[in-house]
């Protein structure tokens, strides 16, 4: 099959993590659309780098990996955060800033 | 299988290795120094030194630069003198922003949460609170912070500067969460600023996977040699450019990518606001720059439409959002809004100005903003019991300021004058050079918005001006507010005041040794 194909697929996922993260108003499925957005990307890298035929891609994929799971510990430990504190992860429940 | 141990140069790395490291070691302070008070001096003496000890690495490193500077860790890193000049100034700021870290009230109250983790108003941080417990994690994460940003602001590399990205913001949206006093809006602002931003260097990301896959490099320079000679990718590489340049404009916080200014400046605690608001601008504006001159430099037709739309739509909406709100960390969120927009104005045309022009720019702007949040950490709400609460925020509050405290309310003012761009203060000095960067390459409809806005900008300054020092206290409310003395905060004040008078009146020798710094980074550049 065609590499490019995968790169097709990997920018359909990142549509779909972007439309969670702007449209969903709870935050946990939020945080899962940028997720998505990241492994699509990690997708992209490692179909470009088969089509280039080196590793560098694959490399960068594992970069990303690390980067991607620090990131949850921090994201979750402010939602845990924000959940004992109101009970609720909705982004439009807490409203006390405006303008 | 054979394997080849890879050269690494160590000594340029020197500055962002003392700040690193000392970062680790003050993560293991924590565990091994036990009563909380020996902790928070241990911390803030470490953080002190080895900021201080980077600084003049650095500048040391600057003097005894040869050529265009260094290039290391397989082209990943370029230490030349833009990368110095950068790395310098956000050291500056680590030192303002860890003093401020650290500064108490009279009562002995810090700005921070004595425990993040738990519930606001719940019985554990009354007892954390009676126990004396005291994030002192704030240190080591200021310093993980301004580690990633020096990294930001000399990577070369696509992917490298994804992982700088987030080694300087993850630090940073913990550090939002955990103000002392109305903690919902802290983590409310921490949510937003950690959903957008991770939002942002996703795309940003993204926009990397697309470069690599037309030029098949993420080096910067493979990466403008590939936009030379690439055919047929036009769309994948037009698509690449504008999502990383979109992640860092998130980071700079233009318009449309602004919403997380407001919330994330007024949720923070004032001290992080600070840090945050001078030193990530500086950093995402070394990096934008950067990533613009080095790689995307044959795409400037392509491209400066995008500047030129958000620099203009930056300027107004920060402008004039800013002149309605009635909450002082709100008013200057917007106020950095429309500062993005000047700052984007130096980009158009990409002229080599810019170089020399923004790294001024953001070091005026950076002092103002530390100097004016130090005073707002200062002006504090009374109780009709006379405890004092936390930060008078409210606009009418600081009427009559100028009574209560000359220092303060004229410290303020100057800061103010300076965001406006008034002749003698720094700031006006950085709109000049930023703005003849843009004239240089014939921008001059983007000059005259420019112009516009700083004029009505001046407005809302100035208001703020005439109530503290024109309007009289409100009848009733001449308890309402206190003035706070935290020795570690004045200095920060004074300082700060300092340098925006002194770049001012003699700007000439940062003038021109930023002008040695941009010279040179072409020059590394090609």
């Amino acid at each position: 099959m065609d590499p490019i194909n995968f790169v097709i697929l990997a920018s359909i996922l990142f549509a779909i993590g972007a439309a969670a993260v702007l449209l969903r108003r709870n935050a946990i499925i939020a945080f899962m659309g940028v997720e998505l957005m990241l492994n699509a990307a990690n997708l992209a890298l490692v179909a470009f780098s088969r089509i280039h035929g080196e590793i560098d891609g694959q490399i960068m994929a594992f970069f990303v990996l690390v980067v991607a799971a620090a990131e949850v510990v921090v994201g979750l430990a402010i939602i845990i955060a924000v959940f004992r504190a109101r009970q609720t992860i909705s982004l439009d429940e807490p409203a006390e800033l405006k303008g | 299988m054979s394997f080849t141990t890879p050269e690494i140069a160590w000594a340029p790395l020197a500055p962002l290795i003392i700040v690193l490291g000392a970062a680790a070691v003050a993560i293991l302070v924590e565990s091994f120094v036990r009563t909380p008070e020996r902790r928070r001096s241990v911390q803030l003496v470490l953080s002190l030194v080895a900021l201080l000890a980077a600084a003049g690495t650095a500048i040391v490193q600057w003097t005894m630069l040869d050529g265009a500077g260094t290039v290391v860790l397989a082209d990943m890193v370029t230490i030349d003198r833009q990368a110095l000049a950068w790395q310098v100034l956000i050291l500056v700021f680590g030192v303002l922003g860890t003093l401020l870290f650290a500064s108490r009230t009279r009562a002995g109250e810090e700005a921070f949460t004595p425990l993040g983790s738990v519930a606001p108003g719940s019985s554990e941080e009354t007892l954390a609170r009676r126990k004396g417990f005291q994030v002192t994690e704030v240190f080591p994460l200021a310093l993980f912070a301004v580690g990633g940003m020096m990294l930001f602001a000399a990577v070369t590399d696509l992917i490298f500067l994804f992982v700088a990205l987030e080694v300087f913001s993850l630090p940073l949206y913990i550090l939002v969460a955990l103000a002392r006093r109305r903690r919902f809006l802290s983590h409310e602002g921490a949510l937003k600023y950690f959903l957008l931003g991770a939002f942002s260097s996703a795309i940003l990301l993204f926009g990397a996977a697309f470069l690599y896959g037309a030029t098949g490099t993420t080096a910067y320079a493979g990466i403008a040699a590939g936009i030379g000679s690439a055919t047929g990718l036009d769309a994948l590489i037009l698509a690449g450019a504008v999502m990383v340049v979109v992640g860092l404009l998130f980071k700079i916080g233009a318009v449309p990518f602004h919403s997380w200014t407001p919330d994330a400046y007024q949720g923070a605690p004032t001290p992080v606001t600070a840090f945050m608001g001078a030193a990530t601008k500086a950093a995402a504006t070394a990096a934008l720059l950067r990533v613009v001159y080095e790689a995307f430099y044959g795409l400037e037709w392509e491209l400066s439409w995008l500047f030129w739309i958000i620099a203009i739509a930056s300027m107004l909406l920060g402008t004039v959002v800013a002149l309605v709100q009635t909450d002082l960390k709100r008013m200057l969120a917007y106020s950095s809004v429309a500062h993005a927009g000047f700052i984007l104005v130096a980009f158009a045309g990409f002229p080599d100005g810019a170089l020399s022009a923004l790294p001024f720019y953001l070091a005026s702007y950076g002092l103002a903003t530390m100097g004016a949040f130090a005073v707002i950490s200062q002006v504090r709400e009374k109780a009709d019991d006379g405890t004092v609460l936390g930060e008078a925020t409210r606009l009418g509050q600081w009427a009559g300021l100028g009574r209560r405290s000359p220092l303060l309310a004229g410290a303020m003012a100057l800061f103010l004058l300076s965001f406006a761009g008034i002749p003698l203060t720094a700031g006006f000095v950085g709109k000049f050079v930023a703005f003849s960067a843009a004239i240089s390459e014939g921008a001059w409809p983007l000059v005259l918005v420019a112009v516009i806005a700083s004029a009505a900008a001046a407005f809302f300054y100035v208001r703020l001006i005439v109530l503290m020092f024109l309007t009289d206290v409100p009848e009733g409310q001449e308890d309402a507010v206190e003035i706070d003395f935290s020795p570690l905060a004045r200095l920060v004040v004074i300082v700060a005041a300092a340098l925006v008078v002194l770049l001012g009146i003699v700007p000439g020798p940062v003038l021109s040794a930023f002008e040695n710094a941009g010279v040179l980074l072409l020059g590394a550049a090609g």
